[in-house]
């Protein structure tokens, strides 16, 4: 067949071809030709390329098969894009298409050789082979795998564009076929908001391809009138290209259209999806020339393309008999029609009679001839199930399957449909539908043209009126006899040489199937993982139909006993791009983020927020730590708090909330003081802290950490529940910007600005909390350790932040006042000793592990985790947090994590460790067993590389251990 | 993605919810080292209907689902004060 020939002319035949638009593209480096609306396998097919890829396991040839992307035989690579469906991909101008899992060239595969192999290949043979003697499979792994996958990925490949849109709809209609634009149609003129979804370039099913009672004109007519009346209704929208890819719970639905992923919320959902062809199973039914019945239709009637020169039809319906009219049409020979039933409907036949060509009933084919293209058939009668009578060969190039269908009820499914089988008309259907779910045509039993057309008007009707709140009672629509008239039950002619394929993805023979039930794995859902079967690119979906029966039969049981495997989201290859989207990074930001960006900043991420680690760059960080930690030290250093957690508690019960939340004792807690709070939960684990300042008899301000902050207050909601006091908690942490002014020069530099606060020592003494005004600005100001300097915490609305930031900064000019940031920030609080919840305390730390008792009320009767951390301490710690240095002042410093060894086990850990600029030596914490942990006690850190080194447990603060300085 | 009744704000997002476990009162007090941890760590695992807490975050509000372990239906919703005024009467 020459180029020229393979090609229809225009008139009915190339439906979705621009003929004005020639597209010229490349397969495996040489150019091809095309024409616009072509794709990829009917340009190839035009030019007379009928080998399209090599099978996965014994690199045969492979050709079309349903030419509508339901198969893998048609995959191939474009670029660094794998796993592309050539029967669906349209060419475009200078696309570069490579062929896949070959050795060499296509036509002539290096790794064909396998095949003579596929003795040593049976079933699960890598459970059997490849793994003795010890060690083996490390050398046969790496070729094995070479050998395997389909396509290449490229790691350097470039990041398309993705994306993501939520649509929203009364009715989702899946599937433009009759059925399906029957349903959207009804649905809309009843009211509804319709969204219909179909995969194809333009709506139409099988009225793309298919023939009406006088043929293909009439179809064509029928799809243009539903169309027309589509498009009058201004509530229901056409989706074309698109594919659902997964249905979900409360009709919430995914679907693909190139790179953007559609998340759809409907309220009804109608599923008109049709059905998967069957294929018939001979010797050698995977030869290139042997398609389903309407892959032929579909090349000649949307692409042009002559799928052959001289056909035989095997079939069980009338849709074969249809297939051989539009061959006949198309000028392409009908050698004969094998019908597998015994005794068929007459009329299917009469006009394929009439047109001469050669019926034969009660027959099937039982083997195809042919290197790299089918050229003759065998076909013989069917004396009974397994028996065939003798053969006669026909001569052919092409070979059409019409063995019937499996519906494609797998969206039905993801939803918890129950997949029934119904012996009577040899096909499976979908049970137990959720409410709001629906299936209309084919894929409901209704394969009569005028009866699935009335079932989707009706089912569409239905969903409409539920979805509006007008519900009535489900439609009863007569059964479809003619149901039983479409699908074979056992189209399977066992081959003793193999090759007689069940699923073409995987390579797997009748055979293959009857061994893993020999293998002892009878079961459907063990058969397929045993053997693979359903697990290729087409997920089963002309190979599960033929696996059951074949596991019906070697068990003994009927088919409805052997069940079906579970069909699960998502029904088409999802690209992470699809999940991934656009990222979409939230970031907070305080209220002097860009005041720190001017100052030279280094910012890092502290939860979802953005905080200075140091100032200044990052070749110079350890010396710029050192100066901020020097600067509070010994003069003043000013730090950008705002990130801290702050929640207000107010009502007449919020001292009572406040003690029983948190450890410590605050009914009693004057207005004006602040005092630590602790926070246990139920299970008397340290979960976070902070200071609880009070500002008013029924009104604590309490401060949290950054990341705990929102568990905390999502915590006093739940407990409150419990609780049911008289308090209001409300999240300010957004709503105050924070600032750290710390250092001996501190009190004189804040003095500067215009107050009506006294901040001299006497009048506001350490732990006191003041509100009034700095410049004007509403401030909330605690005296709290913080970094163990003399210092003031300043709490104002975010909106001043700025400002306020600004005139401190002005203030401490002549101070020379230093910004501090989060590294120097840990520094100078780790030489006081002061821990750090969640980075020196873990899922198990007991206050008593951390030295933390004083902080444990002994008084008031209830607390959150006070039942627990009692009981914990009255059996006893095992472990405690400890101060420690490095008596060796050359050892190098730890880092967080690193092991406490003796004696070759593993006796404690590093939490946190630092080469402290003002003690001049290394200081950290690490978790002892209680009996090690006094100071003096020495113990070794295994540090990087494995070096050990001594350290030894000092008392703690390490700085200032009076605690004059912050006090002054 | 499942539709879950806020009492508050109506049907939302499953995943604008956080689930906090079963409904389930302290033991008094008075109780045994033994019943108090057992109350802390063993859950029923009850494989039917439960009572439940939930949060709507985005709101911080909570409240008590009845849920199926099973099917994960969600039989009803409710506000706190309905369903203990409810338990008590």
């Amino acid at each position: 067949m020459t180029a020229d020939n393979a090609r229809l002319p225009a008139d009915g035949w190339g439906l979705l071809l621009d003929r004005t638009r020639p597209v010229t593209f490349s397969f495996d480096g040489a150019s091809q030709h095309g024409f616009a609306g072509d794709v990829v396998a009917s340009a190839l097919m035009a030019s007379g390329r009928h080998v399209l890829s090599r099978s996965f396991k014994y690199h045969r040839p492979r050709g079309v098969l349903t030419m509508a992307g339901h198969d893998s035989n048609a995959m191939v690579q474009i670029g660094a894009e794998p796993n592309v469906r050539g029967d669906r991909r349209k060419i475009a101008p200078g696309l570069a298409v490579i062929s896949i899992n070959r050795m060499g060239r296509l036509d002539f595969d290096w790794l064909a050789v396998l095949g003579l192999f596929s003795r040593f290949l049976p079933v699960g043979f890598y459970y059997k082979t490849f793994f003795r003697p010890h060690g083996a499979w490390r050398l046969f792994e790496r070729p094995i795998r070479a050998l395997a996958g389909l396509g290449s990925l490229d790691p350097k490949a470039h990041h398309g564009y993705y994306d993501k849109q939520h649509l929203f709809c009364d009715v989702l209609v899946v599937g433009g076929g009759s059925a399906g634009l029957n349903a959207g149609i009804a649905a809309a003129e009843t009211g509804a908001e319709v969204l219909l979804i179909d995969e194809w370039p333009t709506p139409g099913g099988s009225l793309l391809f298919g023939r009406s009672h006088s043929g293909r004109a009439e179809a064509e007519m029928k799809r243009l009138s539903l169309l027309s009346r589509a498009s009058r209704l201004p509530n229901l929208r056409i989706m074309s290209d698109t594919t659902v890819s997964g249905l979900f719970v409360d009709n919430w639905a995914s679907a693909l259209n190139n790179n953007r992923l559609y998340k759809i919320r409907a309220k009804q959902t109608v599923l008109a999806t049709g059905g998967y062809d069957q294929p018939i199973v001979f010797t050698k039914n995977d030869l290139p020339g042997i398609m389903f019945a309407d892959a032929a239709q579909r090349l000649m009637r949307l692409y042009g393309v002559r799928p052959g020169s001289r056909a035989v039809i095997a079939t069980a319906n009338r849709f074969g008999y249809d297939a051989a009219l539009d061959l006949l049409d198309a000028g392409i020979e009908v050698a004969a029609i094998v019908d597998l039933r015994k005794s068929p409907d007459g009329s299917d036949g009469a006009a394929a009679k009439a047109r001469g060509i050669r019926i034969l009933p009660n027959t099937t084919v039982v083997a195809a001839k042919g290197r790299r293209h089918v050229e003759a058939v065998a076909v013989a009668s069917i004396l009974d199930r397994d028996r065939r009578g003798p053969s006669e060969w026909i001569n052919c190039d092409l070979v059409l399957m019409s063995a019937g269908y499996t519906p494609a009820i797998n969206l039905a499914c993801h939803t918890g449909a129950k997949v029934v089988y119904d012996p009577a008309i040899a096909m499976h259907r979908a049970a137990d539908l959720p409410a709001g779910v629906h299936v209309a045509g084919s894929v409901a039993g209704f394969w009569s043209e005028a009866l699935a057309a009335d079932h989707g008007g009706r089912v569409g009707r239905s969903a409409a009126l539920a979805a509006i709140g007008r519900d009535t009672a489900p439609p009863a629509a007569a059964e479809d006899t003619t149901a039983r008239d479409i699908t074979h039950p056992w189209p399977i002619t066992e081959s003793p040489g193999g090759k007689d394929f069940i699923d073409f993805d995987e390579d797997l023979s009748t055979r293959d199937i009857v061994n893993s039930v020999h293998d002892g794995y009878d079961d459907i859902q063990l058969v397929k993982r045993y053997s693979t079967a359903g697990f290729g690119p087409s997920q089963g979906r002309h190979a599960n139909l033929n696996t059951i029966r074949m596991v019906a039969r070697a068990t003994g049981r009927d088919i409805e006993k052997v069940g079906s495997t579970t069909f699960r989201p998502p029904l088409v290859p999802e690209k992470f791009g699809h999940l991934a989207g656009r990222g979409y990074e939230p970031t907070r930001l305080t209220a002097m983020h860009d005041r720190h960006l001017v100052l030279g900043a280094r910012m890092m991420p502290a939860g979802l927020w953005m905080r200075p680690a140091y100032y200044g760059p990052k070749e110079k960080s350890a010396e710029a730590i050192v100066a901020e930690v020097r600067a509070v030290r010994t003069n003043v250093g000013i730090i950008d708090v705002s990130t801290l957690g702050g929640l207000d508690i107010r009502g007449p019960d919020a001292a009572a909330f406040v003690d029983r939340f948190y450890t410590f004792n605050f009914l009693k807690q004057p207005v004006g003081r602040t005092r630590y709070a602790l926070l246990t939960d139920e299970t008397g684990v340290i979960i976070d802290d902070g200071v609880a300042c009070r500002l008013h008899d029924q009104h604590f301000y309490v401060t949290a950490t950054t990341s705990a902050v929102d568990q905390v207050y999502r915590l006093m909601g739940f407990w409150n529940q419990h609780w049911r006091l008289d308090v209001d908690v409300a999240n300010v942490t957004a709503a105050y910007a924070g600032i750290n002014i710390a250092g001996p020069r501190a009190r004189a530099v804040v003095e500067k600005l215009r107050t009506d606060i006294d901040f001299a020592a006497s009048a506001f003494p350490y732990l006191a909390v003041r509100s009034g005004h700095l410049a004007g600005i509403p401030v909330r100001v605690l005296r709290v350790g913080f970094v163990g300097e003399a210092g003031f915490e300043i709490h104002c609305p975010s909106s001043f932040g700025g400002r306020l930031w600004d005139l401190l900064i002005e203030a401490g000019q002549s101070f020379g006042i230093k910004p501090f940031g989060v590294e120097a920030q840990r520094v100078l609080r780790l030489e006081k000793g002061h821990i750090i919840v969640g980075q020196d305390t873990d899922g198990l730390t007991n206050p008593a592990e951390a030295g933390m008792t004083w902080a444990l009320s002994k008084t008031k009767p209830a607390y959150l985790g006070k039942r627990s951390v009692d009981m914990q301490i009255a059996k006893g710690v095992g472990r405690v947090l400890a101060g420690f240095t490095l008596p060796d002042r050359n050892a190098p410093c730890p880092k967080e994590n690193h092991l406490v060894i003796e004696g070759g086990d593993i006796m404690g850990r590093v939490t946190s460790a630092v080469l402290s600029p003002t003690l001049n030596k290394v200081i950290g914490l690490a978790y002892l067993p209680v009996s090690r942990g006094a100071a003096g006690s020495r113990f070794q850190i295994r540090t990087d590389g494995g070096r050990t080194v001594d350290a030894e447990v000092i008392p703690m603060p390490f700085y200032d251990p009076d605690n004059k300085r912050q006090e002054m | 993605m499942k539709i879950m009744h806020c009492p508050l704000n109506g049907p939302r997002n499953i995943d604008e919810f956080v689930w906090m476990g079963d409904v389930k009162s302290a033991p008094e007090p008075t109780c045994s080292d033994r019943e108090w941890t057992s109350y802390l760590f063993i859950e029923d695992n009850l494989a039917g209907e439960v009572d439940e807490w939930w949060l709507h975050a985005p709101s911080n509000y909570w409240f008590i689902a009845r849920r199926n372990r099973i099917t994960d239906k969600i039989l009803w919703t409710r506000s706190p004060a309905d369903y203990f005024s409810e338990r008590k009467s």
